[in-house]
């Protein structure tokens, strides 16, 4: 019961209060090219879900069993124990990254053609999705376990989702809104996005 | 030096700027920016990787296969961002844990993607070279730009020497204070928004 507690602290914590887009920046390419259709918005924010939900904890075990100091151990041979090769991390998180989505792209293709015509062209844009590469690199940074890692992929992912499907629809409204020349585009979408960020910094108070 | 390569590196500082233009690399622009130290190492770290990425790519633009090339993009600038990390972990220790993760998102900064995929995959190692330096300074500069605002503002210093006279501060029988929200993140985002209005009015460019 402990445990599901704090699993639950911590996906609220991830989702609402250290949002991945509107705390740390992370995802913000394909949240300004993407924000412009609600639709194609709740797609990627599935597939960001999906995808990081599957390869935090999957760059957990890499780096617990393959990349630590010591992690090698298992193997058995004793030259191997002392190896360190966690300065390999980012190359390998890219590449499970890269190889996940292209996974991810084959099976949707193969068993949910319907899925796979919907979230076609967001699926390899998401290889360069920040928000996915910084999943991992804060699992890194802040030393989560297995079901930890998990968790926090899985959140926020949804708090991309979220934030996504939010900027849709205020992007939605937008478009009976007359707003001055240079603004348009890029630069309405920032000011907005700095306003919907400044709603959720209203959850920073809460102390889980 | 030609007219040519003038255009190369000139053009993507003020009309095409890559942040502002072409929207690329916006989630560093807003997360490394509290403090101006922080943004002129980040600079100098991204202009490293991507004049040597472009170089590497267009070095090797007629060897990649076409289906790969993602991958070998990803391999060659993940190779390189583990360079700067380990530069800077070595001799700034200090700046490089407050970057925490951004260095390391380097990897999936758009601008680099962006440009080994839409100039040095069909340039020479000169302009590919020129075409890296352009984009450096253009994004390097916006990004000194916002953390001049926000320090400023938000803390009052610049390069972390006190600006404003501690005289007219609130505390000393002034009535300054700090604007704390420029630190935090919808700060951020509403500067770089305003930012994006200004170069954009200056350009006469419209989004639609």
């Amino acid at each position: 019961m402990e445990l599901l507690e704090h699993y639950l602290s911590l996906a609220t914590k991830t989702i609402f209060i250290e949002n991945i887009l509107l705390s740390y920046f992370l995802g913000m390419c394909s949240f300004l090219a993407i924000s412009k259709k609600i639709e194609a918005s709740i797609g990627l924010g599935f597939a960001v879900i999906f995808v990081s939900g599957v390869t935090v904890p999957l760059n957990w075990a890499i780096k617990e069993y393959l990349l630590n100091k010591g992690a090698l151990t298992w193997v058995g041979i004793s030259e191997l124990a002392n190896v360190d090769l966690s300065f390999l991390s980012f190359v390998t998180y890219i590449a499970t990254i890269a190889a996940m989505v292209q996974l991810v792209e084959m099976l949707l293709d193969k068993f949910s053609p319907a899925l796979y015509n919907s979230l076609g062209i967001f699926l390899p844009l998401i290889a360069v999705n920040c928000s996915i590469l910084g999943a991992s690199l804060f699992m890194d940074e802040r030393g989560y376990d297995f079901g930890e890692s998990a968790v926090f992929g899985v959140s926020s992912g949804a708090g991309f989702a979220l934030a996504i499907v939010s900027m849709a629809a205020i992007r939605f409204k937008l478009k009976y809104s007359n707003i001055p020349d240079g603004l348009k585009g890029l630069g309405i979408t920032m000011i907005l996005t700095g306003l919907l960020s400044m709603a959720y910094l209203s959850f920073s108070g809460i102390n889980l | 030096m030609n007219k040519n390569i003038k255009a190369i590196i000139s053009d993507p500082m003020v009309d095409n700027n890559p942040i502002t233009k072409q929207v690329l690399g916006i989630c560093s622009a807003l997360a490394v920016t509290v403090k101006m130290e922080q943004a002129v190492v980040m600079s100098l770290a991204l202009a490293f990787v991507l004049v040597c990425s472009n170089i590497i790519i267009s070095l090797l633009r007629k060897s990649i296969p076409g289906k790969i090339r993602i991958i070998v993009q990803l391999t060659v600038i993940a190779s390189l961002v583990i360079l700067i990390d380990e530069l800077l972990k070595a001799y700034l220790y200090d700046i490089s844990k407050q970057l925490s993760v951004f260095v390391a998102l380097i990897i999936t900064n758009c601008i680099i993607m962006g440009r080994a995929e839409a100039f040095a995959m069909q340039n020479n190692i000169k302009d590919a070279m020129y075409d890296g330096l352009g984009n450096a300074a253009g994004y390097g500069s916006v990004l000194i730009i916002v953390s001049i605002f926000r320090e400023l503002l938000g803390s009052g210093t610049l390069f972390n020497y006190s600006v404003i006279p501690s005289s007219i501060y609130l505390e000393n029988g002034g009535w300054y204070v700090n604007n704390g929200l420029m630190l935090l993140a919808p700060g951020a985002f509403i500067i770089l928004g305003l930012i994006v209005w200004a170069q954009r009015s200056y350009t006469k460019y419209v989004e639609d």
